[in-house]
């Protein structure tokens, strides 16, 4: 695997700007995070969480502003950090081959793949289907197999877009818990929701954004709290999600 | 040889008795047409692969012609080749006109096009699909297109297939370039379209059954293939 950098937090994002076409999407985004614990983006469609994400991640390169993952470089904090798509893209392979793939990608050792996969597949419960043609799981399987993918290089952040958006409440349970497995064992967690219940079980921050712009970045309680905005009061009154966890 | 049974019981009889001609006929015909085909692919799914995943000045024009020529009149071809391979024309010294190797470059001229334009759909689809995906992973660029066309192999294959059927049906082209010479570029739409202009319809049935019989083949194949598309293990 490559050298990980000596630190990838803070994360420090700064005046971060988006356009595409003259149109922009993102607007003068600044904000910091430390290097453990669960940040919720939060914010209504078209907010552009998932856009924050891919920014952060390096799939997209900024139109003004910068984003730095503490001192490492743009290939360091990639090969430190994964990420797991809102539709993550199965390759047409079983649940064990498409894990090991982000191994072999990182040309780690047979014997050693192994050992991660398996650790990978206890951890996301996807030992029944392991040997399954990833492209014939359920929505709920696909996320846990994108889960696994991404947590099995031993990510050093995780960034999440909306993993539960087309799952129902079971299985939306089961993700959670998966990801509070994956903050436990001390991998900073980035997640994009709308889903408040969500927040409110998994966040430690919130980054509540707003037709581009970053309208707060609050610890859990005091947004909760939060008196002096209508739409992030509406998102925190209103949950959109039924079948909440308690 | 008027009856149309009896064309099909004797056409039988010529191939269970593997005669000599006939076999040599249905020798150069896949010869030319696996030589073309193999070519093509070398190249056309590679130019498939580079213009479905690389932006650069010119490729949307690369893109029209290619697309264009997927449709190209066969005879049209053959008259193009012709000109170039003629005493006269520009590649003339070469003597390659009325061989074997005349009839393979007007078919890979042919079928280069098909191969590309769909090749270049097929990657360029997975493209849209998994390039952030394997970005994400960390892929290097080599990595990343040797995913692609490891995980687009089935669909390729049936371009290459759709290319040989394409190649494999040809006559016009073949007959320009070829001359229908016995012994030397005689394959078997060209054999089939020469006897039946001579009433000799035998030969002609039996080359035609011979030639549905590959087409029924491809078809099975095609169908196996998009089956194991999705192979679970």
């Amino acid at each position: 695997m490559r050298q990980p950098p000596d630190s990838l937090f803070p994360l420090a994002v700064s005046d971060l700007d988006f356009s595409v076409g003259g149109e922009q999407l993102l607007s003068g985004l600044s904000f910091e995070l430390e290097g453990k614990g669960c940040t919720t983006i939060l914010g209504p469609n078209g907010s552009g969480k998932t856009l924050l994400l891919r920014l952060c991640h390096g799939m997209l390169t900024p139109t003004g502003g910068s984003i730095h993952w503490g001192d490492a470089t743009p290939a360091q904090a990639l090969s430190s950090q994964a990420m797991v798509f809102q539709l993550p893209a199965m390759l047409n392979r079983s649940v064990w081959a498409n894990i090991d793939y982000a191994l072999r990608l990182r040309r780690v050792l047979r014997t050693e793949r192994q050992r991660l996969v398996q650790e990978a597949v206890e951890l996301c419960g996807l030992t029944e289907v392991v040997g399954r043609n990833a492209r014939v799981l359920s929505g709920g399987e696909r996320q846990k197999l994108a889960i696994a993918r991404a947590w099995v290089t031993r990510p050093r952040a995780l960034l999440m877009d909306e993993p539960t958006s087309e799952l129902d409440p079971l299985a939306t349970r089961e993700i959670e818990s998966m990801i509070q497995r994956v903050v436990a064992q001390g991998v900073r967690v980035i997640l994009a929701t709308h889903d408040m219940n969500q927040v409110r079980h998994l966040a430690d921050d919130v980054l509540f954004l707003e037709y581009g712009r970053l309208r707060a970045h609050l610890p859990i309680g005091d947004f909760l709290n939060y008196q002096g905005d209508d739409t992030m009061r509406d998102f925190v009154a209103h949950p959109t999600r039924s079948g909440a966890i308690s | 040889m008027s009856d149309f049974g009896d064309a099909l019981m004797a056409a039988a009889g010529l191939l269970t008795g593997l005669n000599p001609d006939l076999l040599e006929i249905i020798q150069l015909s896949l010869f030319v047409t696996l030589t073309a085909v193999t070519i093509a692919t070398a190249i056309g799914i590679p130019l498939g692969g580079l213009l479905a995943v690389k932006r650069f000045p010119g490729r949307a024009f690369i893109v029209l012609v290619i697309d264009t020529f997927m449709g190209l009149p066969p005879v049209v071809v053959g008259l193009i080749v012709y000109l170039w391979l003629s005493r006269s024309g520009p590649l003339g010294v070469l003597g390659l006109l009325y061989t074997p190797t005349a009839m393979i470059i007007a078919q890979c001229l042919l079928v280069t096009p098909i191969i590309a334009a769909l090749s270049r759909q097929v990657i360029a689809d997975a493209h849209g699909q998994y390039d952030e995906q394997l970005r994400s992973l960390g892929a290097a660029r080599w990595q990343r297109i040797a995913t692609l066309l490891w995980e687009t192999r089935t669909s390729l294959l049936v371009t290459v297939l759709a290319g040989f059927g394409r190649a494999n049906a040809e006559v016009g082209a073949v007959m320009i370039v070829g001359g229908n010479i016995n012994h030397v570029t005689r394959v078997m739409t060209t054999t089939v379209a020469y006897e039946t202009s001579r009433g000799n319809l035998t030969q002609a049935l039996a080359l035609g059954i011979v030639l549905i019989l590959i087409a029924m083949l491809l078809t099975l194949l095609l169908h196996q293939l998009r089956r194991l598309n999705v192979e679970p293990g």
